[in-house]
């Protein structure tokens, strides 16, 4: 098994025992851009991916007229 | 990482202020924190008569529910813009979250109002180029004005964050647009000409903490994009900022804290008196305008008409 972090439509496959920070900027994601939840749950970027989590990751970048 | 009031597993970690915080705590943070910057920044009183422009987003809705958790008198003004789906979308987020917590909201109507919808104009008009963010965005605080106006309030409030804030700043920095640095702050205040003040209490969250707040609150709001903010420049700013603000945790907030003490030193002093003293009115709709005859919105909305006229002209014959 691996750890699965999605964005939007996207799906990224990571291998387990890094920082969800370290994982995010491996798949080129701004950790800054997003929120990392689990199971509903807001995590910190510090927690170290286990085999099989699904991280979801929340946008939090909006744009267009200001 | 734990929250360094209780102890518990942190839901968000601050960076910028080496601060993290479980849940509950960051849902009494943000507030007892906005408390903060509507007193430092003066932006209105406990009985101001506050129109909170709703978007549907994160941010504006996350303002409301904490205006309102403040005991702020606001009512909510949606402005439908006519893109399609998303449009119809986040009206449906406004008015859900105003009839779950018993709040006022007015709906405007571009299309009803002007006769056409925002991408409809974009097309018809030269501003923008084909874009419709800025006559988007030229509509937006011209509508926000004139209910504001109409209504008698006190202040119009945004759900602008701290990114948005940088994001504008880092573009006019780049383009020296020291007439827009000089109107850019938590405040603009309201003019004899006829512009209600305007404020932002969110302006020093980062938008992390925006949207971290109505995830723990349990907001519903449109999170999905505007389909025509793909490519744009402040999203490309923001993109670009969030980069530096990895290898140096602070940047953005520090980037903005530094430009409002030079603001406050009197760095635009120049170009803000200049710019209040050639406001006038516009003679079509009376709001106030820097130009000689007709306000920006009224030339723009009457050239959309015009060439709409045209194009069906064209099309009957």
């Amino acid at each position: 098994m691996a750890v699965r972090l999605t964005l939007r439509d996207k799906e990224f496959t990571v291998n387990p025992g890094t920082t969800i920070r370290q994982a995010l900027k491996l798949v080129g994601i701004q950790p800054e851009s997003v929120i990392p939840t689990r199971d509903g749950e807001l995590i910190t970027d510090d927690e170290i991916l286990k085999d099989g989590d699904h991280i979801r990751l929340i946008a939090v970048i909006s744009g267009g007229s200001l | 990482m734990r929250c360094r009031k209780c102890g518990e597993k942190a839901a968000i970690n601050m960076r910028q202020h080496k601060l993290a915080l479980c849940g509950t705590h960051f849902l009494d943070w943000i507030p007892e924190q906005t408390q903060r910057f509507i007193e430092k920044y003066r932006m209105f009183g406990e009985d101001s008569r506050i129109l909170l422009a709703v978007s549907g987003g994160k941010d504006s809705l996350a303002l409301w529910d904490v205006l309102q958790r403040l005991g702020y008198q606001t009512t909510g003004l949606y402005i439908g813009l006519g893109i399609n789906e998303y449009s119809m979308r986040s009206q449906e987020m406004a008015e859900k979250f105003a009839t779950e917590n018993d709040l006022n909201l007015t709906v405007v109507d571009v299309a009803d109002e002007e006769g056409a919808t925002i991408p409809e104009a974009s097309k018809l008009t030269e501003r923008g180029k084909g874009k419709p963010c800025s006559v988007c965005g030229l509509t937006k605080r011209h509508m926000m004005n004139r209910v504001a106006r109409e209504g008698g309030y006190d202040v119009v409030t945004t759900g602008h964050n701290l990114d948005d804030e940088v994001a504008v700043l880092f573009g006019n920095t780049l383009n020296w647009a020291v007439g827009y640095l000089a109107r850019q702050g938590p405040v603009l205040e309201e003019t004899a000409a006829g512009l209600v003040r305007k404020a932002k209490p969110f302006c020093r969250f980062y938008e992390r903490e925006t949207a971290a707040y109505t995830l723990l609150r349990g907001i519903n709001y449109i999170y999905e994009e505007c389909p025509y903010a793909e490519g744009a420049t402040s999203i490309y700013h923001k993109e670009l900022l969030n980069q530096m603000e990895e290898v140096r945790p602070g940047l953005k907030l520090s980037f903005y804290l530094s430009f409002l003490r030079a603001k406050e030193s009197g760095l635009f002093v120049q170009e803000s008196t200049l710019a209040k003293s050639k406001l006038a009115q516009c003679r079509t709709c009376g709001q106030p305008t820097t130009a000689p005859d007709q306000c920006a919105y009224c030339r723009t909305w009457d050239g959309v008409r015009k060439r709409r006229v045209t194009t069906r002209e064209g099309e009957t014959r």
